[in-house]
C-alpha cells in the first residue's frame, strides 16, 4: 500500500519527497525477513509525517532504509527517493552503494536514531560532539564555524547557549534529547527522519522537544520531518498526517484528524483504543478491565 | 506530620497495610553537595489494592522504590511491612523479606541473562530458594499461566526470540513463583506497546483481585495511573505533594504540579500545529 497522496495535508503545496516501493530484508541467517514491504511514501513541503506501529512492525527500518543508514544484516533492495530533483536509488546491496549514499548524509536527509541521547560520550562536552559531527560531514569547516553555527541555531530556538560548555551527565534527558536534535539539523537537511525521539522522556520534556521541532519547521530548518514512535497522542499532536504501519506495510494513512476520529482499518482502531489517557473513560474501562484487541506479536510475523 | 502523611486506607481492601514508609529520606552526596532525592515521605500499602506513584524523571520515585525493597539504605525514617520494622534488616531475614516482596522493572531485556532460556531462568530462581524439582516445575506453570502463557510455548526460548511484552510477562511471573505478597512495579509497563501494555495491566488487574496482591506501580504515565490504580500520590522533587483516590487526583487536582503534569498529557485529539 502507498501513503501517497496528491496534495499532502499541512504542505505548503509543494512536494517535498516522494519514496517508493521500499523493500528491506533482514539476512544473513538461514532465511531473510521482510521487514519493509513495498512501502511508498509521500511528504509535502513543510509537513510532518506521523509514522506509527508497534514494536516489530518495520517503522525504524523504513526510516534508516530513508536515511540510508541500512548496513548488514538489513539491505535495502529496492526503492527511490525523489527529492530536491535527486532521484537516489535506496537500494544497498554491496558496500558501493552505502558509500555512494554518502553525500546525502546529513545534508539532504538527516537521521535522529533511537535513543541517541544516551549516545553522548560521558567525557566529552557537548562542544565537542558538534564539532566531531560537523567536521564528519564537511572537513572544511574549522571548529570555531561549527560552534558559531551552533550558538547561532540555539539562540535561534530560544535554548541555553551555555548547554554546549556541558557534560552529557550535566543536562536532563530532555535537554539531552533537544542538543542531538539540534545538532543533528545543523546542516539544515531537507528531510529529518526523528525514530520516537520522546518516548524516553516525560511528559513535560516531551512537549519541549515536539514544540522546538515544530519551531524548526517553521523556521525551515529542515523543510519535512518523518516522525517515527508508537506513541499515538504524540504524534496526533506534531504531525500533519498519519501512517500506520502493520508488518511491513502501510495499512492506512490520511490527515491526523480524520485518520484519528474516524478510522478505518480494524488495526488503526485497536491502536487507538489502546492509548490510555487521564480522562473517565479510562477510568471506566480500567473498572471494566477492558482487553485490548491483541496487536501483532512479532513472533507471530517473524520479526527479528 | 502534616496534612500530607494522613494514612491510604481503602474500603476494598482488607484493612492491613502490608507496607509502609515513615518520614523515609535519601540523600546522595554528589561532588561534594547534597542531592535529596527522597524528602520526608510517608506512604502505606492497604491490601489488595494498586498505588500508584507517579511523577516527572528525577522526582524519586524509584529511588523510592529501591528503599521499599531494601536494595539501598534509607538517609532517615522507617520501613514496616506487615507492621515489623524492615529497615535494617541483614542476612537470612531479609532473604526472606525478598520472597515477599517482589519487584519488576523497566527493561525486561536487562533483566534476563541473554545466554539462559526462560526455563533455566525460572528453575534457577527457583533452585536457588530449594524449591523441590517437581514442585518447582508445577508452580512455573501455574505462574505463567497467569499471565497467559504456556510452558511450552516458552521455557525453550532465549531472551532475544521473544517480544518486549513476553519479556515482561516472563518477568511477572518470575516475580510471582516467589509467593509474594507485595508487587513493586518500576515502569514495568513504560517499554511496551499500547495494546500489550494494556494486556500487562489488566494481568496486574487480575493478580490483585484473584490473588490478593498488594502493587505499588511506579510510572509517569498518568494515563496508565488513571486505568489501574486504586489511589495515587503524586512525586515532585522528592516530596509527595499530593495523594487520594485515582478519582480525586487526577478528575479534581489541588497541587499545581498535578495540574501542570496533566496539562502536559498529549491529547489524542488536540494538536500543537499552528
Amino acid at each position: 500500500m502507498s501513503t501517497e497522496n496528491p496534495e499532502p495535508a499541512g504542505s505548503t503545496g509543494g512536494t517535498l519527497a516522494r519514496a517508493r516501493n521500499i523493500r528491506c530484508v533482514y539476512g544473513g541467517g538461514e532465511t531473510d525477513f521482510t521487514a519493509v514491504d513495498g512501502v511508498s511514501i509521500e511528504l509535502g513541503d513543510g509537513e510532518i509525517l506521523g509514522l506509527a506501529g508497534e514494536s516489530g512492525c518495520g517503522k525504524t527500518t523504513l526510516g534508516n532504509a530513508l536515511a540510508m543508514i541500512a548496513v548488514p544484516p538489513l539491505y535495502v533492495l529496492s526503492g527511490t527517493l525523489e527529492i530536491d530533483g535527486d532521484d537516489i536509488d535506496l537500494s544497498t546491496l554491496s558496500t558501493a552503494d552505502v558509500a555512494r549514499h554518502r553525500p546525502y548524509r546529513g545534508r539532504t536527509v538527516s537521521m535522529l536514531p533511537q535513543g541517541a541521547m544516551n549516545s553522548i560520550s560521558p567525557t566529552l562536552r557537548i562542544s565537542s560532539l558538534v564539532r566531531d559531527v560537523m567536521r564528519a560531514h564537511d572537513p572544511r569547516i574549522s571548529k570555531d564555524e561549527a560552534l558559531d553555527l551552533a550558538r547561532e541555531r540555539l539562540t535561534m530556538l530560544d535554548m541555553p547557549v551555555r548547554a554546549l560548555d556541558s557534560y552529557a551527565h550535566q543536562l536532563s534527558g530532555g535537554m539531552k534529547q533537544r542538543m542531538i536534535t539540534v545538532i543533528s539539523t545543523l546542516q539544515n537537511p531537507r528531510l529529518l527522519i526523528a525514530d520516537e525521539p520522546t518516548s524516553a522522556l516525560d511528559v513535560s520534556s516531551q512537549r519541549m522537544l515536539v514544540e522546538m521541532l515544530l519551531e524548526m519547521v517553521d523556521q525551515r530548518i529542515m523543510s519535512g520531518v518523518v516522525f517515527v514512535t508508537h506513541d499515538l497522542p504524540v504524534l496526533s499532536q506534531v504531525s500533519d498526517r498519519l501512517a500506520i504501519m502493520n508488518a511491513g506495510q502501510i495499512v492506512e494513512s490520511g490527515p491526523t484528524r480524520q485518520l484519528v476520529e474516524d478510522p478505518q482499518h480494524p488495526y488503526t482502531r485497536t491502536l487507538l483504543s489502546s492509548v490510555l489517557d487521564p480522562s473517565h473513560e479510562t477510568r471506566a474501562r480500567g473498572a471494566a478491565r477492558f482487553t485490548a484487541g491483541a496487536g501483532p506479536n512479532p513472533e507471530e510475523v517473524g520479526a527479528p | 506530620m502534616n496534612a500530607q502523611d494522613e494514612t491510604i486506607t481503602r474500603s476494598r481492601s482488607t484493612g492491613e497495610i502490608m507496607l509502609s514508609c515513615r518520614d523515609v529520606t535519601k540523600e546522595f552526596s554528589v561532588a561534594g553537595s547534597t542531592i535529596t532525592a527522597v524528602d520526608d515521605v510517608s506512604l502505606d500499602f492497604p491490601a489488595s489494592s494498586v498505588l500508584a506513584v507517579v511523577g516527572e524523571s528525577g522526582s524519586g520515585k524509584s529511588t523510592l522504590a529501591r528503599m521499599l525493597l531494601r536494595l539501598m539504605p534509607v538517609t532517615s525514617g522507617t520501613i514496616s511491612y506487615r507492621g515489623q520494622d524492615v529497615t535494617s534488616l541483614r542476612g537470612r531475614a531479609l532473604r526472606e523479606y525478598w520472597t515477599e516482596v517482589q519487584a519488576v522493572f523497566q527493561d525486561p531485556f536487562a533483566s534476563f541473562n541473554q545466554f539462559f532460556t526462560v526455563g533455566s531462568l525460572l528453575r534457577r530462581g527457583l533452585a536457588l530458594a530449594q524449591v523441590p524439582k517437581d514442585e518447582a516445575d508445577a508452580l512455573i506453570e501455574e505462574c505463567l499461566g497467569y499471565v497467559d502463557m504456556r510452558p511450552q510455548e516458552v521455557l525453550h526460548k532465549f531472551p532475544h526470540q521473544m517480544s518486549g511484552g513476553q519479556r515482561q510477562r516472563v518477568m511477572i511471573a518470575r516475580a510471582l513463583m516467589m509467593r509474594p505478597k507485595v508487587l513493586l512495579a518500576d515502569e514495568a509497563t513504560s517499554m511496551l506497546d499500547a495494546t500489550l501494555r494494556v494486556n500487562v495491566l489488566n494481568v496486574l488487574h487480575d493478580l490483585k483481585n484473584d490473588l490478593g496482591l498488594t502493587v505499588l506501580f511506579i510510572t509517569h504515565d498518568i494515563g496508565q495511573a488513571c486505568y489501574l490504580a486504586d489511589r495515587v500520590a503524586v512525586m515532585e522533587r522528592g516530596r509527595v505533594v499530593e495523594r487520594g483516590s485515582t478519582e480525586e487526583v487526577i478528575f479534581s487536582p489541588q497541587a499545581e504540579y498535578t495540574r501542570r503534569l496533566l496539562a502536559d498529557v498529549p491529547d489524542l485529539r488536540g494538536s500543537l500545529k499552528r
